[in-house]
């Protein structure tokens, strides 16, 4: 089997004619589920909102700064997957440690978000206004740290050469899922700020 | 044969792997299959209790002591909280455990795989997983029945602030805790395997499996995952919001309310919300549990009526219509909520247009069954009885889509009646008859028939008897979830007819162990089963007697055509199964199906997901 595979021209691979990766796809059904979540709270919110007897506050700052970091580590996702896909190893590694690192210190600028929000006298107990914002920030919160869960699995598996330009799935996953959660907090940040 | 499975088991493996953490979706099936019988028991058994109410109010339960110690009081009667428990526990048992997880679980599981011609489901990994949570929260919800304040007990539908003060009632503590608990590891358990039906139907059909020669049954498993996928996670929503709401004390549905002169510490909350986002999952899982058993019901009365399905595309059509309409109009639950009443027109109107991709469906099984070389089987006879299920629950539902009559008939037994026929006994039906369909590939055995025809009876005669006469009941405006008719004058009349109500259900509850007999012998003293004993034409039935893990030994079979080839004009048998190619037909071939043999090489050549090169 591997010595016909070496001689075979690369253009001359089969290629699957059915269907796509299951894998990937399976992680496109997660992020289905994962919208309708969301979905349902912010149409939630919506609804609660126009019955009147809202708290109105002002968003933290600090949630402006952390939806750059996380911008920030996405973009270094998007440089992981370039050097795998040029079989770079080294910047492979450093590209998913520092996302990784911006993932960790979004967490921690949404932890003090929440201080700020403590700060204003908007507490998780309360009028739903505020209630809404901690579970917001708090479901998307518990998402990354599952992206980041993954981050630790695509690193571990960088490390053992497993990624690689003839083997993509793993870092395509990943880098799906973060863009993903990239994408969602953006969401969720542009529609507390709108609706606030 | 036997040579060919000895050669498949080239690495046995421990029996924990093999029969408990399985990965196998045979195995999970039957897993699936034991759990949602296990739960209908335990289900149907609650229902005859507050039947025993409601028939015999004056009846001395003391009897019952020993199983249910303090809910019988001093004087013999059941405990009216605990009445409340039944019937609350009765319908989340029912809907969520036997006819969502029971149904879907055993029959997506056994013949997604098989039917679309796949070694296994995906990620048999996460099927698994799947399983698993779901026992845990079946575990859960069996633990809630036996605690001391009783189980939740503010209806299946658990709307706040009922559910959400734990001081309302006994069942609002820990019981309700409980309830959420199981729930939210439950809706985590049909995510899983839904998104793994849905992959495996779209990426891992075998070649020439083209969706428009997917099994109807496919097509229903596959739509039915789409829903849950899509309304499950709103559940889910709505009950971290109502957890929150009870353990942590926010205020996202309760509002400032006064509870024996003290008010509450919260603010600004709204009940209506949870009502929204209940039924939003609410109304789609209503058809989550039908789907199913509608699939089932096209394949089994297309094979015993000997003749193709009528109208293969207007059926898929009508359950794409379905299953899109499903998550419009779930405010037709809302009617009285105090809705703006245009709004409540517009949701008429359009819970109004579900009757017409219904009535295509019924209208396509009669057709299917006109003239038909009927074989009835028991499985054949409980499909038909889905049907007239279907039809008789689905009228009511007309009457209750307008929002006018629905505010006399909400919340009494008209509603009861029309859920019963329409969904539990139609999905009841659809899972017996998949289970005497499918019995033979299950175990490799056959069950026996005659017990099978007068399970059939019994339990077919006995639901019109116990459900018919709540519509009248409902139309005299009785409510439901009472606990004694016999405290106001005007519904004293009613006690007669509830007690024959009672007396029916008893029979068809009884009625119901045959069929557990007739179960549980086949799988062990059941006659062998023939490799084909409907002479169908799904891939199922290409697979050994016992398929290993696997499903095929060597390759899987290709596809050259629809499932249902029956009684086609000039061929030699009354069926050409989905394998055959048009090559080997060409005395029943149809002009265009002659150019087709030019593709089958085509097909053969294609590449497919083959998940294990060799099956174990
Ligand atoms: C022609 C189609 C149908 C229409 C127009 C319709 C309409 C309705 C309406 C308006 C209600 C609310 C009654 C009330 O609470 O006052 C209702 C209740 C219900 N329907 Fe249907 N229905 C239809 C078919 C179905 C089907 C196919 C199923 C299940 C497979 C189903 C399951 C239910 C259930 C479970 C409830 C009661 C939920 C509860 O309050 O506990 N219906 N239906
Ligand atoms: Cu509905």
């Amino acid at each position: 089997m591997s010595e016909t595979v070496n001689f075979l021209p690369v253009a001359e691979e089969p290629e699957e004619t059915l269907s796509m990766n299951p894998k990937k796809f399976i992680l496109w059904m997660f992020v289905v589920s994962i919208v309708m979540l969301f979905a349902a709270m912010t149409s939630a919110y919506l609804v609660r909102r126009a019955e009147g007897n809202w708290l109105e506050f002002k968003m933290p700052a600090i949630f402006m700064y952390s939806t750059v970091v996380l911008l920030v580590s996405s973009a270094s996702m998007h440089w992981a997957y370039r050097a795998a896909k040029k079989d770079d190893f080294g910047v492979l590694r450093t590209a998913i440690s520092i996302t990784f690192a911006f993932g960790l210190a979004f967490l921690v600028m949404q932890f003090l978000g929440w201080k700020d929000l403590v700060a204003q006298n908007v507490y998780f107990v309360g009028n739903p206004s505020g209630s809404f914002m901690y579970v917001f920030t708090g479901l998307h919160a518990f998402h990354l740290i599952s992206g980041l869960l993954v981050l630790l699995f695509a690193l571990r598996a960088a490390f053992k050469l497993k990624i690689h330009a003839k083997n993509l799935t793993q870092i395509e996953v990943c880098m799906t899922y973060w863009h993903f959660l990239d994408i969602l907090w953006v969401y969720l940040f542009g529609f507390l700020l709108y609706f606030n | 044969m036997a040579h060919v499975e000895e050669h498949d088991h080239h690495e046995e493996l421990p029996f924990w792997r093999k029969y408990i953490f399985s990965e196998d979706h045979k195995v999970i099936a039957k897993q699936y299959m034991f759990s949602g019988i296990f739960w209908a028991i335990i289900g149907a058994s609650l229902s005859i209790l507050f039947r025993l109410q409601l028939g015999f109010p004056d009846m001395k339960l003391e009897w019952l002591r020993p199983i249910l110690g303090g809910w019988i009081d001093e004087s013999g009667r059941l405990d009216p909280e605990f009445y409340l428990a039944l019937v609350t526990m009765h319908g989340t048992i029912m809907v969520f455990f036997v006819l969502t997880a029971g149904l879907s679980g055993t029959f997506s599981n056994f013949l997604i795989p098989l039917q679309v011609g796949a070694r296994d489901m995906a990620s048999g990994f996460l099927n698994m997983l799947s399983y698993w949570f779901f026992f845990v929260s079946s575990l859960l919800m069996f633990f809630s029945l036996f605690i001391e304040t009783g189980p939740a007990s503010g209806g299946w539908v658990i709307y706040p602030p009922l559910s959400a003060l734990p001081q309302a009632m006994s069942g609002s503590g820990l019981g309700m805790t409980l309830w959420l608990l199981s729930m939210a590891i439950f809706i985590v358990s049909q995510l899983l395997g839904g998104i793994n039906y849905i992959t495996t139907v779209i990426n891992l059909r075998t070649r020439g499996m083209s969706f428009s020669k997917l099994p109807l049954t496919i097509w229903a498993f596959l739509l039915t995952a789409i829903l849950g996928l899509i309304s499950f996670p709103v559940l889910l929503s709505a009950a971290l919001l109502l957890i929150f709401d009870r353990s942590m004390g926010t205020s996202f549905y309760l509002s400032e309310i006064y509870i024996g002169g003290e008010a509450l510490p919260n603010v600004g909350g709204s009940p209506i919300l949870f009502q929204h986002l209940f039924w939003f999952l609410g109304h789609p899982e209503v058809y989550i549990v039908l789907l199913p058993a509608l699939g089932i019901t096209s394949e089994i009365i297309a094979t015993n009526s000997r003749k193709p399905i009528f109208g293969y595309r207007a059926m898929i059509a009508s359950m794409i219509g379905i299953a899109f309409l499903a998550f419009i109009v779930w405010a037709h639950h809302m009617f009285v909520t105090g809705m703006n009443p245009f709004l409540g027109s517009i949701f008429m109107f359009l819970t109004l247009i579900i009757a017409v991709p219904s009535a295509v469906k019924a209208f396509n099984y009669i057709t299917t069954l006109w003239r038909g070389n009927i074989v009835f089987t028991p499985a054949m006879l409980f499909s038909i009885g889905l049907v007239s299920f279907f039809i008789s629950g689905g009228l009511t539902g007309i009457i209750l889509g307008n929002s006018a009559l629905d505010i006399q008939l909400h919340d009494t037994y008209f509603v009861v009646a029309h859920f019963h026929l329409v969904m539990g006994a139609a999905s009841a039906f659809g899972f017996l008859a998949g289970v005497y369909h499918w019995f033979p590939k299950f175990f490799g055995r056959m069950m026996n028939k005659t017990l099978g025809y007068i399970h059939f009876w019994f339990t077919f005669v006995g639901i019109y008897l116990v459900f018919f006469p709540m519509h009248y009941i409902g139309i005299a405006g009785f409510p439901r979830r009472y606990y004694s008719f016999t405290t106001y004058e005007a519904f004293r009349t009613f006690g007669d007819l509830n007690m024959f109500v009672s007396l029916a259900a008893i029979m068809t509850f009884s009625a119901q162990f045959l069929f557990l007999w007739n179960f549980f012998y086949s799988i062990f003293k059941g006659k062998k089963a023939p490799l084909n004993p409907w002479k169908s034409n799904t891939l199922e039935w290409t697979t050994p007697l016992h398929p290993g893990h696997g499903n095929w030994p060597g390759e899987i079979p290709p596809v050259y055509r629809w499932a249902y080839d029956y009684s086609k004009p000039g061929a030699n048998d009354d069926f050409i199964p989905q394998n055959v190619p048009y090559s080997q037909t060409p005395e029943s071939n149809l002009p265009h199906e002659n150019a087709l043999i030019a593709l089958e090489k085509e097909i053969e050549a294609q590449n497919y997901n083959d998940q294990f090169k060799q099956p174990h």
